[in-house]
């Protein structure tokens, strides 16, 4: 785990921010990023939610990681999401550890990390803190909020709360409220971490002994539902790593299980296994239908912005069905709303991968919106 | 833009809601938008036809209308257009009782299978009907229940739905059918668009 995180931007919120768990945070950082130029009119932002895992370098090459931003594959100068076009903010959610007020920090009163006596943040709370970001850029409306999986709850949840401050939404593989599905196999991963003897209680950062196996294996149960069984056949099958034969013990006989273990390894050296409990709960807690005592349509009764809603036929993380739902309350409050379901055999983690009816679709709507708003401004 | 468009779009008042379902590319809709400032929502099934919407700005979603009408409010459309599907639907009678639920109005056209190319066909030949509005074969078709503008009128006299307006087409020339020339015009219009409610 990097404990250096030096020369990111950050913005230092010196105003007081309530959570939902009743406490009030101040002074607290939010870190972020931005690629592309913001234009005269202040008219072509997109502000872009990371998913569970993300953090505020949507591309290029992370700084911190040295590796690819994590949607490389739409943003960037001529992709979807054309940085030549737009100016693409994106900030590491409360709760992370990238920089972002998160149990990585320092609790000014104790002096000590905050490891779990952090407080229990949610969606809600993450898009609040956000606000704060887009003040100080000096944005008043975005030209689009767009997000997938944990990001498109985001999404939901910025549009639901600040019906006037963006043009467009596309809430991308993604859903209005966590299923059961989704919290068992988040909690799956969370007892995953808690069962490292290292975990210590989330005090691990005390005896220098980071609970690598416990968020590692949480990863690796995570990654599947990434990806599709139609995926994980073609790509590895029964093939055997390196080898001729079954060996007859445990090591990674299969190419699958070779590979899981590559990406669970891969993963704690980027992330902080406290946050990753932060997060997780977070999304488990997500319920905008709940906020709006059951009718999920007023959660968008005021929004005065375009909505698209993207979905993928092989997640069956966030299925199409869970993302009608969205398309659904849309409708019943007359919100203006476009809805596609991409074929596409890479799971969920379709959005994040290069599938060029997605991309083109995405980059095609955007560019729809940035007209309908230079036309308006022209008018 | 085809004529059976420019006649619905003439029915269609300026600054209107309007549900297009089945809105295949947009072409409609994207007049209505751009030319009538009307408040255009669509409905279409394929994809691809979805994406082109998108590309134009328009929100359409992806979705079929025996499926996906129930979610829209009552009156929740100034009107709703159904260009030429409703016999491909499996159960036409839900689908319209749900498009006179959502749209104060609704403007239906139906390719009429009283056309007199469509009649001579059947009897000289002994085949179902080829045409330029049917071009599919029988074991292709997508159009499941296929009617004439006399079923359809009679239809609606049935179920105590309103016509506020009958036009027929036929060559590209477009005319009103009234009670007196129903008979006539069931022979030699290709087209019936209906104004109901």
């Amino acid at each position: 785990m990097n404990k250096e995180i030096k020369n990111i931007k950050k913005l230092i919120v010196n105003q007081s921010l309530e959570l939902d768990c009743g406490k009030i945070i101040k002074n607290f950082p939010i870190a972020y990023e931005t690629y592309g130029t913001l234009n005269k009119s202040k008219s072509n932002a997109i502000l872009a939610f990371h998913a569970l895992t993300g953090d505020q370098f949507v591309t290029n090459i992370n700084p911190i990681t040295k590796r690819e931003g994590w949607w490389t594959t739409a943003v960037g100068p001529g992709k979807a999401i054309d940085t030549d076009k737009y100016f693409v903010i994106c900030a590491n959610v409360l709760g992370g550890c990238m920089g972002s007020f998160g149990p990585k920090e320092i609790n000014p009163d104790t002096n000590e990390l905050f490891g779990i006596t952090f407080p229990v943040i949610t969606i809600r709370d993450m898009v609040r803190a956000q606000i704060y970001l887009l003040e100080h850029l000096g944005i008043d409306k975005l030209l689009s909020v767009t997000g997938g999986s944990m990001g498109g709850m985001q999404v939901l949840q910025f549009a639901s709360l600040y019906p006037n401050k963006t043009y467009s939404a596309i809430p991308i593989a993604c859903s209005a409220s966590h299923s059961a599905q989704n919290i068992a196999l988040d909690e799956l991963g969370r007892q995953a971490i808690m069962a490292d003897p290292n975990w210590n209680n989330g005090n691990y950062f005390k005896t220098n002994l980071s609970p690598d196996k416990g968020l590692a294996v949480a990863r690796m149960a995570a990654h599947i539902t990434y990806l599709s069984k139609k995926s994980l056949q073609e790509k590895f099958g029964r093939k055997l790593q390196d080898k001729g034969s079954l060996k007859f013990n445990f090591d990674a006989d299969f190419q699958i299980e070779s590979y899981l273990r590559y990406q669970g390894a891969k993963f704690v050296d980027r992330f902080d296994a406290n946050s990753y409990l932060y997060i997780t709960r977070a999304m488990d807690y997500f319920d905008l239908e709940k906020q709006f005592n059951g009718n999920l349509s007023l959660a968008f009764k005021n929004t005065k912005s375009k909505f698209f809603i993207i979905s993928f036929t092989s997640d069956w993380l966030y299925p199409t069905i869970e993302n009608k739902e969205i398309v659904i309350a849309l409708n019943a409050c007359g919100a203006n709303v476009g809805f596609v379901e991409i074929n596409s055999d890479k799971g969920h983690d379709s959005f994040l991968l290069d599938v060029p009816e997605f991309l083109k679709t995405l980059s095609e709507f955007l560019n729809s919106i940035y007209k309908e708003i230079n036309n308006e401004k022209r008018i | 833009m085809k004529k059976e468009f420019k006649i619905i779009s003439k029915i269609i008042q300026n600054n209107k809601r309007v549900l297009d379902i089945g809105c295949g590319d947009g072409t409609l809709m994207e007049y209505l938008k751009f030319n009538q400032q009307n408040d255009v929502r669509g409905l279409e099934p394929q994809k691809d036809l979805v994406q082109k919407c998108i590309a134009k700005g328009l929100s359409v979603i992806e979705g079929d209308a025996e499926k996906e009408l129930v979610q829209f409010p009552d009156k929740s459309f100034d009107y709703a257009v159904l260009s030429q599907t409703l016999q491909a639907f499996l159960f036409p009678e839900k689908v319209l009782k749900q498009l006179l639920r959502i749209g104060k109005q609704t403007i239906i056209s139906i390719p009429n299978f009283g056309y007199w190319k469509v009649r001579l066909h059947l009897l000289f030949k002994g085949t179902m009907p080829i045409t330029k509005n049917l071009p599919n074969e029988w074991y292709n078709t997508p159009n499941l229940h296929m009617c004439t503008i006399q079923d359809f009128v009679n239809f609606c006299k049935e179920k105590n739905i309103k016509i506020d307006r009958s036009l027929c087409l036929t060559n590209e020339k477009i005319s009103e059918i009234t009670n007196g020339n129903l008979l006539y015009k069931n022979i030699f219009s290709q087209l019936g668009i209906f104004l109901i409610k």
